[in-house]
């Protein structure tokens, strides 16, 4: 049995989707399994930066489409988890350079050396979101919970489940929960209501993500960071765990735990 | 639903709120694929036809596409005006 390929998607632009690839990959691979993440942004590359091996590319998934190099030399190791790989996205190129039948003959040949193929979707519904979408078993769709990401991850939904791949699954990310209970935001609730698909995470609004990816380090790998463990979360139920929500309103750093100290109830 | 917000409170709905009315009403005609232009259009036809069998109270049409879950579906609610022989 082959590897797991993993498309992470959303329609719109900047809702989190290369963060989410990156933080996924490195909670899969922080639990030992062997995880290849492909940036699927050819011209627009970003998950190397993210993950923080943008010093170490030597070639790139076009070179391995034109055949220029091995699959095994555009896989980049990263040095904090062994089982962890990139094959970066060529930046001087455009989406034409690549081809869905190329994306499918890669992961075919990637599916027997690893566990999960982790596929990051550029935004938008053409060329590279096709491509990153041809090879997918699983498909997760990242959103915020504001009109526009949502809008956007219901016609992808619709593209998806036109494509016969299966019922797609939500990540809802960046919830700020005092805003949900001042009543200015989506709650999980309404979006699910809107949408009706799978809800496989929901992942708190967090400064730590900014710090992680100004370091190159995942969030995933931060035992403290709460956007870290809702990685995680996801990552245990992508490897078949059931685990229940995490409660958005625990608020358990050091600051809050000294605040309830104070003041009990508040 | 925020009208009745409004009218009972008297103050802005929450902004949650609105976004969600929003959101139902944008995907409804992102998924079926009709614009409120069409339906407008489609609306004056229906009272144009419907006219000609009763007598309808035309500004008191209302013609919306709903959503349950998967479901879509359009829904018309046409007034009829009172008719003189059922009041004898």
């Amino acid at each position: 049995m082959g590897a797991l390929v993993i498309t992470v998607t959303s329609g719109k632009g900047g809702v989190g989707k290369t963060t989410t690839t990156a933080n996924i990959a490195a909670a899969l691979a922080a639990q030992n399994a062997k995880v290849v993440c492909i940036d699927g942004d050819i011209g627009l590359r970003n998950l190397d930066v993210v993950m923080g091996l943008e010093n170490r590319i030597v070639y790139d998934l076009v070179h391995v489409v034109e055949g220029t190099a091995k699959l095994r030399q555009a896989m980049i190791r990263d040095k904090r988890l062994p089982h962890l790989y990139l094959i970066p996205a060529a930046q001087t190129r455009d989406k034409s350079a690549v081809s869905p039948s190329d994306m499918i003959r890669i992961c075919d040949e990637l599916r027997t050396e690893c566990d999960y193929i982790i596929i990051d979707s550029p935004a938008g519904i053409e060329r590279g979101f096709r491509n990153a979408l041809a090879p997918s078993d699983k498909v997760l769709i990242v959103t915020n919970p504001e009109v526009s990401a949502v809008r956007d991850a219901d016609r992808i939904i619709g593209l998806v489940e036109s494509e016969q791949k299966g019922p797609p699954s939500l990540i809802i990310n960046r919830i700020k929960a005092d805003m949900v209970k001042r009543g200015d935001m989506l709650s999980i609730d309404d979006v699910l209501d809107v949408l009706a698909i799978d809800l496989i995470g929901i992942v708190p609004e967090d400064e730590q993500i900014v710090v992680g990816s100004n370091r190159g380090t995942p969030v995933a790998l931060d035992e403290k960071s709460r956007a870290g463990q809702a990685f995680r979360n996801i990552a245990r139920r992508l490897a078949g765990e059931n685990l229940p929500l995490m409660d958005l309103d625990k608020q358990d750093g050091f600051l809050a735990r000294l605040g309830k100290l104070i003041r009990p109830g508040g | 639903m925020n009208n009745l917000f409004n009218r009972l409170t008297g103050r802005q709905p929450p902004s949650r709120q609105v976004a969600k009315d929003r959101l139902k009403l944008v995907l409804i005609h992102d998924r079926t694929d009709v614009s409120p232009a069409v339906l407008e259009q489609l609306k004056d036809e229906l009272i144009a036809v419907i006219s000609k069998f009763v007598d309808i109270d035309r500004d008191g049409v209302d013609i919306k596409l709903t959503q349950e879950q998967t479901e879509s579906r359009l829904v018309a609610d046409i007034p009829l005006l009172k008719s003189p022989r059922r009041r004898r």
